[in-house]
């Protein structure tokens, strides 16, 4: 039963990281600009691959395996930030400022969500 | 159709389309980010092939150092390649014949995995079978790379060093230590400099590991050395060259440059004396198993000791350079 318990928490893990990494995927690609796209792929990629590191570090059980993966974790959880926040301050250093939607784009989106109700 | 032919033709069909893409491009930054990413997806296909070791190298150099030198060498030149002005049907024409020779040349080779093709059983089957006995050690790779193969792998240590001295002799290592900064030190980034003194301290502890852990397990001079120059590059990269070099002086890196090669050779020198064959260990300690751990532990920190000087000068001799292109021109 416990066995049980623990396979479906770890598929679950599994499941729940890949679903993230492809929404992370899609809002790189459907997002209009560069830190929208950095935010989509910045945010659900941590979560995303630390939740899969999870699922296979209970998969893998207490041996050393487990302890190499937890070390695999806690270095992209510094580093994969840490690359977003440098990628986007590099950004906005050279020149690139971020599209904010003014007055006119604003109302659009807004009757769009009207009419779809 | 097993999962593991799954993710080797995508890994290939990656490593095609970057390639194309490289080609395609003619925003150089882009370029090189992309043979960094090149870099990664061959590191990837490596731990497929089973060739961890050669996965650490690639994804340390390929993706890390060398990117850093290309993004440095770029900092000096322009960002665009220019437009090509003159017809490429003749260099495509020998391009593509040079390429249908290599695959036809490669229907005459073994198949991958093939337990009849020669490297199979011409000495493999006598490193396996002899290496526990004869060097005692559990990683195989190491053995052949360090004992069995020592010659080779002296001179591919003498081809590193002749390399290193080179890129020193063309950008000109000054002795003196430059007075200008050309780096601009990353003062304004508080994260980066947050998560690399954090991080800095397990890549030194990493390369440790790798380096004296390669008689049991993936790893050895080569990849400790790359990823212990890493560590200095990403120090020199968000801190500064100038504190760089000031806790690693250049003329500190160019005395270890040397001395890795001439402590491999001096092994090799001391077994010489000892009465036996050149780079044959076994005299070195009371039994010959315990002269070959002996041996391979030293050629293996001599081989280190030259890589990372190597990989660390050239990053000085690189982010030393003055730019003939000020930021304003780009």
């Amino acid at each position: 039963m416990t066995a049980l318990i623990v396979d479906a928490f770890s598929w679950a893990c599994l499941g729940a990281g890949s679903v993230l990494v492809l929404i992370g995927t899609v809002g790189l690609i459907r997002l209009p600009d560069f830190y929208a796209r950095m935010h989509a792929v910045g945010i659900t990629d941590t979560l995303g691959a630390d939740l899969i590191l999870l699922g296979l570090m209970v998969q893998a059980g207490f041996s050393l395996v487990t302890i190499k993966l937890l070390l695999i974790g806690a270095f992209l959880f510094f580093t994969s930030p840490t690359s977003t926040h440098a990628i986007a301050n590099a950004a906005f250093t050279s020149g690139l400022r971020p599209l904010v939607a003014d007055e006119e784009t604003e109302r659009e989106p807004a009757e769009e969500k009207g009419d779809q109700a | 159709m097993t999962m593991e032919f799954v993710i080797n033709m995508s890994l290939f069909v990656f490593l095609g389309l970057t390639a194309f893409a490289i080609l395609k491009l003619r925003a150089l930054f882009a370029v090189v980010m992309l043979s960094s990413v090149f870099s990664l997806v061959s590191a990837g296909l490596f731990v497929l092939l089973d060739a961890v070791d050669v996965a650490f190298t690639e994804a340390a150099v390929g993706a890390g150092i060398s990117t850093v030198l290309l993004l440095v060498t770029l900092s000096l030149t322009a960002r665009r390649e220019k437009a090509p002005h003159r017809a490429h049907a003749i260099p495509l024409a020998v391009v593509f014949l040079t390429g249908l020779a290599l695959v036809y040349g490669t229907l005459d080779m073994p198949h991958f995995g093939d337990p009849n093709a020669p490297a199979q059983t011409h000495v493999a089957p006598k490193y396996i079978n002899d290496t526990e006995r004869e060097v005692g050690m559990p990683n195989i790779v190491t053995a052949v790379l360090a004992s069995y193969r020592g010659f080779d792998t002296l001179g591919e240590v003498t081809v590193i060093f002749t390399a290193g001295i080179a890129v020193l002799l063309l950008l000109g290592a000054s002795i003196r230590e430059p007075d200008g900064v050309r780096i601009q030190t990353m003062d304004h980034h508080l994260v980066l400099r947050v998560v690399t003194k954090v991080l800095i301290g397990p890549i030194l502890l990493f390369a440790l590991y790798v380096q004296f852990h390669g008689d049991y397990g993936p790893g050895g001079g080569f990849q400790a050395g790359v990823i212990f120059a890493a560590a200095f590059i990403i120090y020199a990269l968000v801190f500064g060259l100038e504190n760089a070099r000031r806790a690693v002086p250049g003329q500190a890196v160019r005395i270890l440059l040397a001395c890795g090669v001439l402590l491999y050779g001096g092994v090799g020198l001391i077994s010489f004396l000892f009465g036996e064959n050149y780079l044959n260990y076994s005299v070195l300690g009371a039994t010959q198993v315990a002269g070959q751990h002996l041996g391979v532990l030293l050629v293996e920190f001599g081989v280190g000791l030259t890589v990372s000087a190597v990989m660390v000068s050239t990053f000085y001799a690189f982010a030393g350079q003055n730019p003939p292109i000020s930021d304003e021109d780009w």
